[in-house]
């Protein structure tokens, strides 16, 4: 189950800036820590976000384990046309977590 | 605001557990910097959301061989349970002894949606409390006026004034003798349990009321409760009265 | 046990010894924080983000965490601005840099200091 809060304006006017922030929960496993028995935990983060905006990747980024638990990030983007926000979360176990926002653009 | 205060401090007077009376009751939110605050108080970057979001899910979900979601009983949280937060720990009637909000979601869960209990801290607890809890967000706590909770306030009020551990520490020492002064980097704050579960910083994660008094009793280097324990409870119960008239913040988050 | 790179080891190894310029960054990050788990950052870089004149990657590196990188963001024209926030670890009190790509190929850097106080109470007593 993919736990993520996305927000963005649900319309806006063409050409404006939008701001996108988004957040999922993740425990973004450092690789640096030992459990309570002294083994080492295994690295386990999420290593790349995507977010396209009607299937063109207009924002990614490549994390590293100096990211926050459940990472949180916010950026911008210009409201072209009405249609379908896509974000993409991949872990280092191959999991993708994907959400949606539609926007409206008048 | 006076009349508030005065009802409160009446309320505590009343319970026998009063205790702050140099001190205005402060919630640990006073003592956050404004990024952490803000944190807390802008819904879309408080990672405790995250967990409320799957709570929801939760509340919704049917589960057990009764097959039945805490919805098919209790309808909407946003109707049914508000202010239920303010009001615990309560007496449970089969038993007769006070439980805790995560207490009284097990029991609902074994008797009505016939499921094994989750484990004390797990993800599933969490999230359910804290999106029952969240519903009071906003409300004074409100102990019941229960004499039953004379005794477990009592109780919990002399664990708390106990010294206990190798440094001979009690909760009331730091907590009340030094809530406002600082202990190494950190404030020490008051310790109303307002915002429980709350996603601390240190933890990355959200966490119950008893997960932070093991927590402390760890620092006082005391052997901690085990959760459940019915001296966690009764800390519970007197630190609720406690903070009575105090908001409801759930879910907090703290450094 | 390996050591980490140097920040400025880990710079060239986002800029292949280009020259890094200072300015034109800007770093938003509270000067001292309570827990450094989640310290808030705000990177902006001065650029007008259009067709021909935008930023490319920005590049986020640390003095003194196991590992120099923090995060690296890929943007273009579409973002409309150049100002991204998100939420960092530190282990301790050190310097955060970052370091942006313009689309002509230039590179500029800002940085700031953080400052990162001890817990006095923390669970994990190892």
């Amino acid at each position: 189950m993919t736990r993520a809060l996305i927000n963005t304006p649900k319309q806006a006017q063409q050409g404006e800036v939008i701001e996108i922030r988004a957040m999922i929960a993740h425990v973004m496993e450092t690789g640096h820590r030992r459990d309570a028995q002294g083994a080492a935990v295994p690295r386990n983060i999420i290593h790349r976000f995507q977010c396209l905006y009607d299937d063109v990747e207009i924002f990614a980024a490549d994390f590293y384990p100096a990211m926050a638990a459940n990472p949180f990030i916010a950026f911008s983007t210009v409201a072209t046309t009405s249609g379908v926000l896509t974000f993409a979360w991949t872990d280092d176990q191959g999991t993708i977590q994907r959400a949606t926002a539609e926007i409206t653009v008048v | 605001m006076a009349l508030k205060h005065g009802l409160a401090a009446a309320v505590l007077a009343l319970l026998g557990a009063g205790g702050l009376v140099a001190q205005e009751k402060r919630s640990g939110l006073d003592y956050m910097t404004p990024e952490t605050r803000a944190m807390q108080e802008d819904d879309m970057s408080n990672p405790g959301m995250l967990f409320i979001a799957e709570g929801e899910g939760l509340w919704q979900a049917p589960a057990g061989a009764a097959n039945i979601a805490c919805s098919g009983c209790h309808g909407t949280a946003a109707q049914s349970m508000r202010g239920t937060a303010t009001r615990y720990p309560a007496i449970e009637e089969s038993t007769r002894r006070p439980i805790d909000l995560a207490g009284r979601i097990n029991l609902c869960r074994q008797t009505q949606q016939k499921a094994q209990a989750f484990p004390a801290e797990s993800p599933e607890l969490l999230a359910l409390t804290a999106y029952v809890a969240h519903q009071s967000r906003g409300m004074p706590i409100a102990p019941p006026a229960d004499d039953r909770l004379t005794p477990y306030r009592k109780s919990g009020r002399d664990l708390f004034e106990r010294r206990l551990g190798q440094l001979g520490l009690s909760c009331a020492a730091c907590h009340e003798g030094h809530a406002g002064q600082r202990l190494g980097g950190s404030i020490i704050p008051q310790a109303h349990p307002t915002a429980y579960p709350l996603y601390r910083l240190e933890w990355q994660t959200l966490g119950s009321l008893q997960r932070r008094l093991r927590n402390c009793m760890t620092g006082m280097r005391a052997e901690p409760f085990a959760h459940g324990a019915p001296e966690l409870i009764a800390l519970e119960a007197y630190l609720m009265s406690r903070a009575t008239g105090l908001p409801i913040e759930t879910p907090g988050v703290r450094p | 046990m390996t050591t980490r790179p140097t920040l400025a080891e880990a710079v060239r190894g986002f800029t292949g010894n280009r020259d890094v310029r200072p300015g034109r960054v800007k770093l938003d990050v509270p000067p001292l924080v309570e827990n450094g788990n989640a310290v808030g950052i705000t990177v902006t870089v001065e650029s007008p983000m259009s067709a021909n004149d935008h930023v490319r990657r920005i590049g986020l590196f640390n003095e003194k965490n196991p590992q120099a990188d923090i995060a690296v963001f890929h943007l273009g024209p579409r973002a409309g601005r150049a100002r991204i926030s998100t939420r960092i670890r530190l282990a301790s009190s050190q310097t955060v840099m970052a370091v942006a790509e313009m689309s002509d190929g230039s590179l500029w850097f800002g940085e700031a200091q953080v400052i990162v106080t001890l817990a006095a109470c923390i669970e994990d007593l190892l």
